[in-house]
């Protein structure tokens, strides 16, 4: 039994919640710095790497079995399913079509609105 | 070879259920389950995350103006505070695993201090946020009025999102209650120790689902 | 030849079985033994059928006249809760809570679920939602379409939403449990010998069918309460006069209820294996590629969810994304009929009624299938959306499908639940009677479609009363069909000779112990070493 349970060193949890304490101050510091669209880019990036860090060591991902790992990525892969697609149809909705015209066509097409 | 005795843990000790063939196969059920119920939770709040990410990029300018009433010294301290609860959380589990009764006892309180902090800074933003009408259909009032419409929205997003994950926290604290009640009458060992990581693993995941909430609600444009 | 061993009826009744172990309503409430747990779902969720099936005799009645026989609003409420009950409280829980609960632990050599105690809860839960179901029917019923439409649900309706979305939030806990159990259960729990590939097609169905509630059914859950913020406080965030968007209401609520359809046939397509391979006395054709269409319908069930959304304005490169995503969710189900006709090729052929209720899945399943694809594509959709098409279409597959192969199954199965057999005449018959209803209830439904006309009407054109009337004849037939089962089955509690372990001469575990089983299943725990339906070896060896 106790051949699978992998006993974490205090070392390495307390250099991961340091590391989480200092990214949290560096998002927030990020935010006070005007990099228009980045922010939301380097904001999303530092939290994918802080709840990275939570999984990987805290939650023990890194020891945990293969089926485990599938299961947490496919948890990842679904959610962002829903909000790419979901996103897909808001952001193509403005994309317009311009017809062409049919080769045989003997006057101008309609132009599009 | 004859005379090294090996001694299995009992069933009661290992608290071994009869549908199954193993300690072994009990850890690994437990834990599979636990991370599938993760996972729906990570769809359940995901729905929040798609409505969220459809309206601030239809109303990029609406929803950045409400960093101002966000208070990020309070946001990035209840950060730093789930942070520190994950750090004793993984303290405690590490405890059950080595049979140290004490440890876990004082790592399960100071997870659950961690936690009621949390709480009580939620508690102290809302109250601030309630004083200055900023709770939709509680008498909304916002400025800049051409943001206000949108705004709301957020603002909706805002108290639906941390009140889910605050609603989580709560039933996180119920739990660990159930395990510090459970630690102190001497229930967990070495050879038993389950609920203690799965609860675990339900805190931390709590505390991922406020790591992406704090970037997306207090620091959405802010500029000083 | 299927080979059925009679037995004098008391004998049927003389072993210890899950059934007589203990006796009293605390030893079924709070029991743990998943087959009781399947017995109680199995009564509920009847119950539950005929609550929905009265309301569609309720408004079949209505459509027998063009000017409608009740009002606009009633015929709402009627429509809407047939929707919400039938889908909700019977199709999405039917198969997996009572046959799945039943046998999968048996299906691959396991004494229980791996959560036994969760089982129980994810009954309970079921109840509450029923319960909040009751009380809105009670109450006088929602008249907003089983869907909740943004912004007339949220907003303008003034029917019980929230209690029957309340009803519907916690139906859906109930199927995230179960799906829960049953993946972990199917990981962790096979016996010795029992790898993925000798596992039952009906496993891998419900094995499938747990990993779309697992992934799907929480954003229902989120969407619903997002609803219910709106519909209590009036939030925004459906609604358009602040920037609110009832289009993400559809996409949210889609997201799960395209794949809640999958929940709502995979496991049947599970049954319709089972019975296919008995009754040709051969193994299924194929095996490999049925276990892998039903992951990969699981998975492509996920990104499809736009083609209920094509006239709503979404947006026409997403909806063309859809449609061909939805042309490629059909493959995987019609690879399924494909292999079930090739396992019936050159087969010894018996027509026991659950043999009768497959063939009766394969055909109409079929149909409903293909009419699918007329909705998948764009163009044709436009024309058919919102019409009785649709309407025929769904009910194609998921009455004509699903609940033909749960009655299949049920029948199949029943021997070994309850230790009895049932009246073959009669559930010959009651099986021919259920067919003939339902293609005079539902045929009709797509010429009217076609036709043009549009469904969730209360009122409709002159011109498409014959159809109407025929619809409503063949549902009172169909009604008169599944009340036929309920008496035979019933009666052979009591009076219905023993069935002995293995009726019907079936490969697989589950007919290999006790019927009705013992509370743990296995005397010892099985060690397989046989394939699937190695109905080829039976013969071999003169089985």
């Amino acid at each position: 039994m106790s051949e699978h349970v992998h006993i974490p060193k205090v070392g390495t949890l307390v250099a991961v919640w340091a590391a989480l304490i200092v990214l949290t101050a560096t998002t927030a510091a990020v935010s006070f710095l005007e990099l228009g669209e980045w922010n939301i880019v380097v904001a999303l990036l530092i939290a994918l790497l802080k709840a990275s860090l939570v999984a990987w060591i805290f939650m023990a991902v890194r020891h945990a079995p293969t089926l485990t790992k599938l299961f947490c990525i496919a948890g990842l892969v679904w959610l962002s399913i829903l909000i790419m697609i979901t996103f897909s149809d808001y952001s193509s909705r403005s994309w317009t079509y311009q017809a062409k015209p049919w080769s045989h066509a003997k006057s101008a097409p309609a132009t599009q609105p | 070879m004859a005379d090294t005795v090996i001694h299995e843990p009992s069933a009661e000790a290992t608290h071994l259920r009869h549908h199954f063939a193993s300690v072994e196969q009990q850890m690994d059920a437990s834990t599979l389950g636990m991370w599938t119920f993760l996972v729906t939770e990570v769809l359940f709040f995901g729905g929040m995350f798609a409505a969220y990410s459809v309206y601030r990029a239809m109303y990029p300018e609406a929803f950045a103006s409400t960093s101002e009433w966000m208070d990020i010294k309070l946001g990035a301290t209840n950060t730093a505070v789930l942070i520190c609860s994950s750090l004793t959380m993984v303290l405690a589990v590490r405890a059950a695993q080595l049979n140290q009764r004490r440890d876990l006892i004082v790592n399960l309180l100071l997870t659950m201090f961690f936690g009621s902090v949390f709480l009580g800074i939620k508690a102290i933003e809302y109250h601030s946020k309630w004083v200055e009408h900023l709770v939709p259909g509680f008498n909304f009032q916002y400025e800049p009025a051409q943001y206000a419409h949108n705004a709301q929205i957020l603002f909706f997003l805002y108290f639906c999102m941390t009140g889910m994950h605050a609603l989580h926290m709560i039933v996180g604290l119920g739990l660990l209650t159930y395990l510090l009640i459970q630690s102190i009458r001497r229930v967990y060992t070495s050879y038993y120790f389950a609920p203690v990581e799965m609860i675990g693993l339900y805190w931390h995941f709590v505390d991922v689902v406020w790591i992406f909430l704090f970037p997306l609600l207090y620091l959405i444009g802010h500029r000083k | 030849m299927a080979t059925i061993a009679h037995g004098e009826p008391e004998a049927a009744t003389q072993t210890v079985n899950y059934l007589n172990v203990e006796h009293g309503w605390k030893s079924w409430l709070l029991t743990t033994d998943h087959k009781r747990i399947a017995i109680l779902y199995l009564i509920s969720i009847t119950l539950m059928f005929f609550v929905g099936g009265a309301f569609a005799a309720a408004f079949r009645i209505n459509l027998l006249e063009p000017q409608g026989v009740f009002s606009a609003e009633t015929y709402n409420r009627l429509f809407t809760m047939h929707g919400i009950v039938m889908v909700f409280f019977f199709l999405v829980p039917s198969i997996p809570a009572t046959l799945g609960n039943f046998f999968l632990p048996i299906m691959i050599g396991a004494k229980d679920l791996a959560f036994p105690r969760i089982n129980l809860l994810s009954w309970y839960v079921y109840i509450i939602g029923a319960a909040f179901a009751l009380f809105a029917i009670l109450r006088g019923g929602v008249d907003t379409g089983w869907t909740f439409y943004a912004p007339y649900s949220s907003t303008y309706s003034n029917s019980y939403v929230l209690a029957a979305a309340f009803g519907v939030f916690w139906a859906g806990f109930s199927s995230i449990l179960t799906g829960l159990n049953f993946v972990v259960t199917v990981h962790k729990m096979r016996a010795p010998g029992m790898t993925w590939s000798r596992l039952p097609l009906f496993v891998w169905a419900n094995y499938a069918t747990g990993l779309i509630q697992i992934l799907g059914t929480p954003v229902l859950a989120i969407t619903l309460l997002l609803l219910a913020f709106e519909h209590i406080a009036n939030v925004g965030i459906f609604d358009p006069n602040i920037g609110g968007d009832p289009i993400l209401f559809q996409h949210l609520f889609w997201f799960y209820s395209h794949p809640a359809v999958y929940i709502m046939i995979l496991p049947g397509m599970g049954v319709i294996s089972e019975i296919v391979a008995c009754f040709s006395r051969k193994r299924v054709f194929g095996y490999n590629f049925i276990a892998f269409s039903s992951m990969a319908i699981a998975v492509l069930s996920f990104v499809v969810w736009g083609h209920h959304m094509f006239i709503t304005g979404e947006s026409m490169y997403t909806s063309l994304a859809f449609s061909i995503l939805s042309f490629m969710v059909a493959v995987p189900s019609a690879i399924k009929v494909f292999n079930w006709t090739a396992t019936m090729y050159k087969g010894s052929i018996s027509f026991d009624t659950p043999m009768l209720y497959t063939f009766g899945f394969i055909g109409l399943f079929t149909i409903g299938g293909l009419t699918g694809l007329f909705l998948a594509s764009l163009a044709t959709d436009v024309a058919t959306h919102g019409t009785y098409f649709i309407v025929a279409h769904f009910h194609y597959v998921m009455v004509g499908g699903m609940v033909m192969a749960f009655l299949g199954g049920i029948h199949f199965w029943w021997p070994k639940m309850t230790g009895r057999l049932y009246s073959e005449p009669w559930s010959k018959f009651a099986a021919l009677i259920i067919f003939v209803g339902f293609n005079l209830t539902f045929f009709p439904q797509f010429i009217l479609g076609y036709m043009g006309m549009p469904r969730r009407y209360h009122a409709y054109p002159p011109e498409f009363q014959m159809l109407n009337v025929m619809s409503t004849a063949g549902s009172s037939v169909l009604g008169i069909g599944y009340l036929i089962p309920m008496i035979y089955l019933l009666w052979s509690l009591k009076h219905g000779a023993a069935a002995g372990n293995n009726p019907w001469g079936a490969t697989g575990l589950e007919w290999k112990i006790q019927s009705p089983p013992t509370t743990f299943n296995f005397d010892e725990t099985p060690v397989v070493t046989e394939e699937a339906y190695n109905y080829h070896e039976l013969e071999e060896n003169g089985g």
